[in-house]
């Protein structure tokens, strides 16, 4: 099987994690940014993956699956204070939810 | 009887804590009972105490009480103690009795005053600082008096205190002593510091030993000495405050800024002439002060139109003639002149107060006249008195205190002509405007009706000080024997003017005078308008009038700058530093906080920007 190059692979993790990025930094929705947010651990587990493929090493692919057990972790209680939110504040706009304003 | 020394000034300080306790709830009487009563007593004291004196000297013609010791702490020990020589003496005798005579006057010239308690209260403590300050045995003693009358001074010129003016010319006078106490204190911590002591006799003595004559110590401790004698005593160029003293009642005028406190600087320097025959330059400063003073509050008494304010400025220019003759050595002299002044001088203002009260508070002697009718003791009294200031020769007792301080400013090895002929000059001054007020007051045209008689408590303290201005030096051989006892007396002459030349010109400068003012205002009225009416003539009178300007230069000298600083600083400046510091802090806070938004993507985005700038700085650095 012919492996993907690297670099190919690498920017295209890049480019993930920008759109992960921009997604956080763009959205207002906290579930579109709890979104956003898995599409970066994806890119960067995606880095992991290419670069342990490049070496023949099986460590890549076991920080991946830390990587989705975090993300799992992370959406739970991500979810959960969603909820919460939305019964406080009756809306999921983050630009509303400005109380620890300095 | 000695003995009872203490009682003299512990009798009017009684009556104070009397008055000043129950004073508000005493009656019209009794206020008056203590209040006079106490300066009575001590009166009535001073005479017993003085003729035990002379009938049985004490041993050396001293005599020190001691009361007990005020502070201990090592070397020095200031005590509460008296000392009574023939000097201390002649000015408690004096103090005593016209604060009695004046006592007497006020008890009816104040009765309607509301302050009638707090006036004696005050009067009282004067009476017993002063006199405090002419025993005390050692110079801290002194300066407690001392601060004392300065103290009563100030509460007395604003006694009417509803009227900002009076308070104001009261700080003044406290501010301008001032001025004159704080040299002195200086002097004092001098005078410890280099002779180990401030008990008079002793200190005295050790700067006798220990200093030689013109050496540096003895110079800066009696100049400041002199500049303590200056403030108190009004003399150049501290003598701004004593015309705007009259302020006060008229009583006060005659007790504290005529007869007795303002020559308390005279007392002093009599007190301790031994420093200032060691230093011969201050002494003759002494005597140049006084006679520039002396012609200075002559120009001035010339043009003023408040009858106090005239006499306030012959009060600063008889001073003149005391710090003349303690400039040239002549001690004697100086303390002569103290007790007719005290005489005349007190019943010049007791009688103006008549007059005053008379004309329901008038001042303005240009709107007084024809009063030799209408108030006959009043005129007699101050005729008399006015002779005694200006020294009508032969029959008065300010003659004879006068041509002795003439002669003596002629005659001695520190006088000079020049000395000499200022006290002339200073004679045909006096005598223009005592007859200038006289003429203007008690003669010509009635100007402003008659509305109250004196009654008996005025009339007899006014005839007895004038029986006293009179008779108040006839026999002077005696007395300089006695005051010889506490004060060197004037080496013998070693020429200059002869004492018949002397008296002869002195007494035809009083003529020239009582000449000048007879012509200028009761022959040719007209002239004293003409002088003042031309431009060169309105010009000096302004001048004159306001005391050569003198207020005017302080006022652009000290208080001016003092008021600018004052402003500059309201902010202050110094605090500014730290106040800059926290609003720099606060500031940085304000544009900090700027940053915690609370909107959660802000945050992301400084976390993304400032994680790319890590990477920059790891990668390009």
């Amino acid at each position: 099987m012919e492996l993907v190059p690297m670099r190919d692979g690498f920017i295209l993790a890049a480019a993930l994690f920008a759109l992960g990025l921009i997604g956080v930094l763009v959205r207002r929705n906290v579930i579109f940014i709890l979104m956003s947010i898995e599409v970066m651990l994806n890119a960067a587990g995606l880095a992991f993956v290419v670069a342990g493929a490049r070496w023949g090493q099986p460590d890549g692919q076991v920080v991946f699956l830390f990587i989705l057990s975090m993300a799992a972790a992370e959406v739970s209680v991500g979810l959960a204070l969603v909820l919460e939110l939305h019964r406080q504040y009756k809306s999921l706009d983050t630009d509303a939810i400005s109380r620890m304003k300095g | 009887m000695l003995e009872l020394l203490w009682l003299v000034p512990a009798i009017p300080f009684a009556g104070t804590l009397v008055l000043a306790v129950l004073g508000a709830r005493m009656s019209h009487k009794s206020v008056t009972t203590v209040g006079v009563g106490s300066v009575a007593a001590s009166a009535i004291i001073s005479i017993f105490i003085a003729a035990e004196f002379l009938s049985a000297p004490p041993p050396g013609g001293m005599y020190t009480q001691t009361l007990w010791t005020w502070i201990d702490v090592g070397s020095f020990r200031p005590q509460i103690a008296f000392y009574l020589d023939a000097l201390s003496l002649v000015m408690m005798l004096v103090v005593t009795f016209v604060s009695f005579l004046i006592h007497l006057y006020s008890a009816e010239f104040m009765r309607t005053d509301e302050g009638y308690s707090r006036f004696f209260a005050y009067m009282n403590l004067f009476v017993a600082c002063m006199v405090t300050l002419l025993l005390a045995d050692n110079l801290l003693l002194l300066y407690l008096g001392w601060e004392g009358v300065g103290l009563c001074s100030y509460l007395l010129i604003g006694f009417w205190y509803q009227d900002p003016v009076n308070g104001l010319a009261g700080r003044k006078a406290f501010i301008v002593t001032r001025v004159g106490d704080t040299a002195m204190a200086i002097g004092l911590f001098l005078l410890f510091h280099s002779l180990g002591t401030l008990r008079i006799q002793d200190l005295l003595h050790a700067a006798q030993v220990q200093w030689s004559t013109g050496s540096a110590y003895a110079v800066a401790a009696a100049a400041l000495l002199l500049g303590g004698a200056v403030g108190k005593s009004a003399q150049l160029p501290l003598q701004t405050w004593l015309p705007d003293a009259m302020a006060g009642p008229t009583p006060t005028s005659a007790l504290i800024h005529a007869a007795t406190m303002v020559t308390a600087g005279v007392y002093l320097i009599a007190r301790t002439h031994v420093l200032f025959e060691l230093a011969p330059p201050v002494q003759l400063a002494v005597a140049a002060i006084g006679a520039a003073t002396l012609l200075m509050a002559g120009f001035s008494a010339l043009v003023q139109n408040d009858i106090k304010r005239v006499l306030a400025y012959s009060t600063v220019s008889q001073i003149g003639y005391m710090f003349l003759a303690l400039g040239v050595g002549a001690w004697g002299a100086a303390i002569f002149h103290f007790m007719t002044h005290a005489f005349f001088k007190a019943l010049l203002f007791l009688a103006a107060g008549i007059i005053i009260e008379a004309l329901h508070h008038e001042h303005n002697i240009f709107r007084m006249g024809g009063l030799r009718k209408e108030l006959p003791v009043a005129f007699w009294t101050f005729l008399i008195a006015g002779c005694s200031l200006a020294g009508l020769p032969l029959i008065t007792a300010g003659y004879y205190s006068k041509d002795l301080i003439l002669w003596s400013a002629g005659s001695s090895a520190a006088g000079s002509i020049g000395l000499w002929a200022a006290g002339i000059a200073g004679v045909v001054l006096t005598s223009l405007y005592t007859f200038r007020l006289i003429f203007l007051v008690f003669l010509g045209p009635v100007r402003t009706p008659v509305t109250r008689r004196p009654g008996l408590a005025m009339t007899i303290p006014v005839c007895v000080l004038a029986l006293l201005s009179i008779v108040g030096s006839f026999d002077k051989a005696p007395f300089a024997r006695f005051i010889a006892t506490a004060l060197p007396t004037l080496p013998e002459a070693v020429g200059g003017i002869t004492e018949t030349l002397s008296s002869i010109v002195a007494a035809l400068a009083f003529l020239c005078g009582l000449l000048g003012a007879w012509f200028v205002y009761q022959r040719n009225p007209a002239l004293a308008t003409a002088m003042v009416e031309n431009p060169a003539g309105r010009l000096l009178h302004r001048f004159w009038f306001s005391d050569w300007g003198m207020d005017w230069l302080y006022h652009r000298l000290f208080v001016r700058p003092v008021l600018w600083v004052a402003r500059v600083n309201k902010a202050d400046l110094v605090d500014s530093i730290y106040d800059g510091l926290a609003s720099l802090v606060t500031l940085c806070y304000r544009v900090l906080s700027l940053t915690e938004t609370g909107k959660l993507r802000w945050y992301a985005a400084w976390i993304a920007g400032g994680a790319v700038a890590f990477v920059a700085i790891v990668m390009f650095l």
